[in-house]
Order: structure tokens, then C-alpha cells, then sequence
């Protein structure tokens, strides 16, 4: 086995270190190492986005990055976003329109619409539509996942308004 | 999939990077966004003994202007390049072409550094790039030394690059005030890279007379080219249907094009005169004038 290197990097707000495989790709480090599993593998080939994750902020697909290159980085997975009693906005917008079937697909939809928001808080169809560009749901045929989207849009204005973001929009605690 | 093992090491400056090029013996290879080569290393293409990690070096960031030129750092990802607002108002044409690589999160990981180091011929920066007449800044042990692209690509993957260095920063020429530019791409329905992507810059004088011509064409060859036989038939003439048509019929001369699986040489050329003419056409035909 080739030099292993030790990697630190905060994962849903706690920091975490560890020896890793420089070949570890991140989707194994969180999967197996953190026991995350939140965060799915569906194609391996950098194709259907189901292992989508934040860096530092950015919708990424964690089985095209290796663990060493988050050395440093804040990750957010599907675990970070919300529990039962405190859903994110865009985990209610799945609730309330349907916005999955198998569920397979929609943690990774999920960071990836989160990272949209984030840069377009008010995004339109057209938007949001470009933006499921890196994701693949075979089951859903996408329409409700673009309603859920939107409806999590106006639900984080909403939010915004009332200045009540910081309560609302928890980063669970991960594992 | 997993990788062959490997070492990994992180280069803190750009000099760094080019000692342990030095020491791998042509062992190693440099990581950017990954995005081009993760992929390979998983499908064991390429088992490098040591990626040498590029993308925590801060020299290689960065947007600024230069006189005419933009000087974009080889680390600013296709995210950047569609979101900077110094390269939205001086070339529109390469933050809409940054849009239409792969999805949101691929270009928020792929760098430009490595979209033209990588040399695919069916990348979209290379065709935008040779339309704006790029520079490639690169260094290595003997220093830095500027390359035109126009010659850098040498094949499928395969560049003129010095082995022990890097491209520090790829600069672009501002097109005149007066030009027009686009970039259009027929998107391969299952990979999303281009299957033809044509690149024109076009500036004409008040009376109209073209006077900057600039196509770079991606997807259809081995390597993407300029289609100096286009530019020629168009500069110092007047814009009309005809005209464009005439020239667009030469889109494919420099190409060096093939047919593979999806699409033979024959529709591959077709395609490189359509989106050539379609090209120039939005371009100097905008809609109710001709
Ligand atoms: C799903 C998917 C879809 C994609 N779709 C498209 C598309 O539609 N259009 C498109 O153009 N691209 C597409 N890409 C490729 C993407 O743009 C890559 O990110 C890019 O081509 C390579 O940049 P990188 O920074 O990721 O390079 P890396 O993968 O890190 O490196 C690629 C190569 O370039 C070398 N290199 C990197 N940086 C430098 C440097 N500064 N100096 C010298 N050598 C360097 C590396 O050693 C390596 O050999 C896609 C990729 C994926 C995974
Ligand atoms: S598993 Fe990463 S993109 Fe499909
Ligand atoms: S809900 Fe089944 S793949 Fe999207």
C-alpha cells in the first residue's frame, strides 16, 4: 500500500481526522469511514449525481473527488441538512410536493438544489431545470422535484422575511 | 471503482509543483479539478505513481486585466469563468460557453488549466480559446515562457506542453468593442461534451465591412482548430447570406476529422458547416435583417 495521508476536514460541523489512501474517493471516505450513507453511489462515472455533496458551499460529485483533496474543506451531506423534527426547506418541499419516489436519487438532488438556492435564492423553472442538469431520477420524471424546489424557494423567502433563517435552516449535527 | 494506488502530494507554490515534477521521472502527474482525470484513473486508463495536487496554489487564481488581454489564473473553474463579471462585460462568449460544460457540479470543480492542458477534442475551452486568440502562460525550471494555443494541440490528448511544467494562466484577447461573439454547441445526448462546438468572434467597421474574424471549432476533429479558410473568405467583406454561406462551406478544411461510433465523418463535417453557418449568421444577420 502506497503512503497514506492524514486528511482533516469539517463534515456537517464537526471536524474530523483521519489516515486515508491517497486513491480513497471521498463518496467511500464518507460512506464507509464517517458511516454516512446517507450520500449514495449510483453510477460511479460521474453521471448521475446521486453522490452530490457540498464543498465548501458547492454542489460536488464526491465520487469524482478524492478524499485527500477535501483536506481542509467544510462538507455538508444529506445528513447535515435537517432531522425529522427540524426539516430544511427543501427537505419540506419534497414532503409537501411529492418530489420523490424511490428516493434513491434525492439526497444528491437535494445538495445540488441546495447549492442552486443558495446562488439563486429565487430561482425560476427554466433555472431550476438547468440546474438538475448534473442529477439522474429515473423514477420521477422530475416535474415534482422541480415543484418541490420551487416551493422550498418560497418557503426560504418566507423565512427570510420573518428573519427566523438561523432556526429553520438547521445543519444537523451528523454522526 | 478504485484507482491503482498511488503517492499524493500537495504543492504549495508553483515552483514546488515543478520540483517534484522533476523528481517523479515523468513518474507523476498534476491534479487540478480532476474532473478529466479522476475518471480515467477510476477506469485505470492512467495509473500515475504520484498525483501531485495543484489546486491549493494560490499563484494559479485569479482573474485581471492586461491591456487588451484577460489574464484568468489555470485554477479559475468553468463556475467562475460563467459568474466573473470582468469576463461577462469583456467577453461574454466565454462566460456562456463556460455554462454549457457538463453541469452545475462539474464546472464547479473543472478549471480551465485543465480543460486545455487536457486537450479532449470535444471540450468546449479549446474552440472558444482559439477564437480568442489565447496565450498560455507556462513554467517551468527554465522559467516562464508564453505558448499560443493556435499549435498547442497536437493530437487527442496530447500537447505541446513541456514535460516538467505547468500552465500557470491561459490569457485572452478582449475583442474589439464593436465585435460580436457566440459559441454554439450540439451537445452529445448521452455525454454532454460536443460533438461540434463553433466558436465565432466577428467585428465589423461602421459601414459594415467585417474586419476581425475569429472561429475556433471543437468536437468534430482530433483536435480542436481555427478555421483560418472561414476567417479568410470573411474579412473585408460586407455581410450577407451568401457570403456566409460560402465561407461556412469551408468550416471543415483545417479539421482533422473522422467518424467514430455515434457519428460518421460525413455528418460530423455537416454538422461543422451548419453550426459554422448558424454561427455567423447570429451573429451578422440578427433576425429582421435579411
Ligand atoms: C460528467 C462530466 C462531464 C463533463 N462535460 C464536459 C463538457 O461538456 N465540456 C467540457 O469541456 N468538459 C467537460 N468535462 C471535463 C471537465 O471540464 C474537466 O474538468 C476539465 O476538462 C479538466 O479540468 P480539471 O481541472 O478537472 O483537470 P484535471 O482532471 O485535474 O486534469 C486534467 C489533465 O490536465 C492536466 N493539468 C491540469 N491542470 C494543469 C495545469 N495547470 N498545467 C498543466 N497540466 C494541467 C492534468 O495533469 C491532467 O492530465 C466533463 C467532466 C465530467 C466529469
Ligand atoms: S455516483 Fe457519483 S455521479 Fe453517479
Ligand atoms: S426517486 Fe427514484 S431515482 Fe429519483
Amino acid at each position: 500500500m502506497n503512503k497514506s495521508c492524514k486528511v482533516t476536514l469539517t463534515v456537517n460541523e464537526v471536524e474530523r481526522t483521519a489516515e486515508v489512501e491517497p486513491r480513497m474517493l471521498l463518496v467511500h471516505f464518507l460512506r464507509e469511514t464517517l458511516n454516512l450513507t446517507g450520500t449514495h453511489i449510483g453510477c460511479d462515472t460521474s453521471q448521475c449525481g446521486a453522490c452530490t455533496v457540498l464543498v465548501n458551499g458547492e454542489a460536488v460529485k464526491s465520487c469524482t473527488m478524492l478524499a485527500v483533496q477535501a483536506d481542509g474543506a467544510s462538507i455538508t451531506t444529506v445528513e447535515g441538512l435537517g432531522d425529522v423534527e427540524h426539516l430544511h426547506p427543501i427537505q419540506q418541499g419534497f414532503w409537501e410536493k411529492h418530489g420523490l419516489q424511490c428516493g434513491f436519487c434525492t439526497p444528491g438532488v437535494m445538495m445540488a438544489m441546495v447549492s442552486l438556492l443558495q446562488e439563486h435564492p429565487a430561482p425560476t423553472e427554466e433555472e431550476v431545470r438547468e440546474a438538475l442538469e448534473g442529477v439522474i431520477c429515473r423514477c420521477t420524471g422530475y416535474q415534482f422535484i422541480v415543484d418541490a424546489v420551487l416551493h422550498a424557494a418560497a418557503e426560504m423567502a418566507k423565512l427570510q422575511e420573518s428573519g427566523n433563517v438561523s432556526d429553520t435552516m438547521p445543519v444537523g449535527e451528523g454522526r | 471503482m478504485i484507482p491503482t494506488t498511488f503517492d499524493y502530494v500537495r504543492a504549495d507554490t508553483v515552483e514546488d509543483a515543478i520540483r517534484l515534477l522533476q523528481q517523479s521521472n515523468g513518474e507523476a502527474k498534476l491534479l487540478a479539478g480532476g474532473h478529466s482525470l479522476i475518471p480515467l484513473l477510476k477506469f485505470r486508463l492512467t495509473a500515475p505513481g504520484t498525483l501531485i495536487d495543484i489546486s491549493k496554489i494560490g499563484e494559479l487564481q485569479g482573474i485581471r486585466r492586461e491591456g487588451n488581454r484577460l489574464v484568468v489564473g489555470a485554477l479559475t473553474t468553468h463556475h467562475q469563468l460563467h459568474t466573473s463579471p470582468l469576463i461577462r462585460e469583456t467577453m461574454p462568449v466565454l462566460a456562456d460557453a463556460a455554462r454549457v460544460i457538463g453541469d452545475l457540479q462539474v464546472r464547479h470543480r473543472g478549471t480551465v488549466g485543465g480543460n486545455l492542458a487536457h486537450a479532449d477534442p470535444a471540450a468546449d475551452l479549446p474552440g472558444v480559446a482559439l477564437a480568442l486568440d489565447a496565450m498560455l502562460e507556462v513554467q517551468s525550471e527554465d522559467g516562464k515562457e508564453l505558448l499560443e494555443l493556435d499549435g498547442f494541440f497536437l493530437g487527442p490528448l496530447v500537447t505541446a506542453l513541456p514535460e516538467t511544467s505547468l500552465v500557470t494562466s491561459v490569457s485572452f484577447l478582449i475583442p474589439p468593442s464593436d465585435a460580436k461573439s457566440v459559441y454554439l454547441k450540439y451537445a452529445h445526448p448521452a455525454s454532454g461534451y460536443a460533438v461540434v462546438g463553433v466558436c465565432a468572434v466577428v467585428g465589423t467597421d461602421p459601414d459594415g465591412t467585417i474586419n476581425h474574424a475569429r472561429v475556433g471549432i471543437n468536437g468534430v476533429g482530433d483536435v480542436a482548430y481555427r478555421a483560418i479558410s472561414v476567417e479568410e473568405r470573411l474579412l473585408g467583406q460586407r455581410p450577407s447570406r451568401e457570403l456566409i454561406q460560402q465561407a461556412a462551406a469551408h468550416a471543415a478544411d483545417e479539421g482533422d476529422i473522422g467518424g467514430d461510433l455515434f457519428a460518421s465523418e460525413e455528418y460530423r463535417r455537416h454538422l461543422c458547416r451548419v453550426y459554422t453557418e448558424r454561427a455567423l449568421e447570429q451573429i451578422l444577420l440578427p433576425e429582421g435583417t435579411a
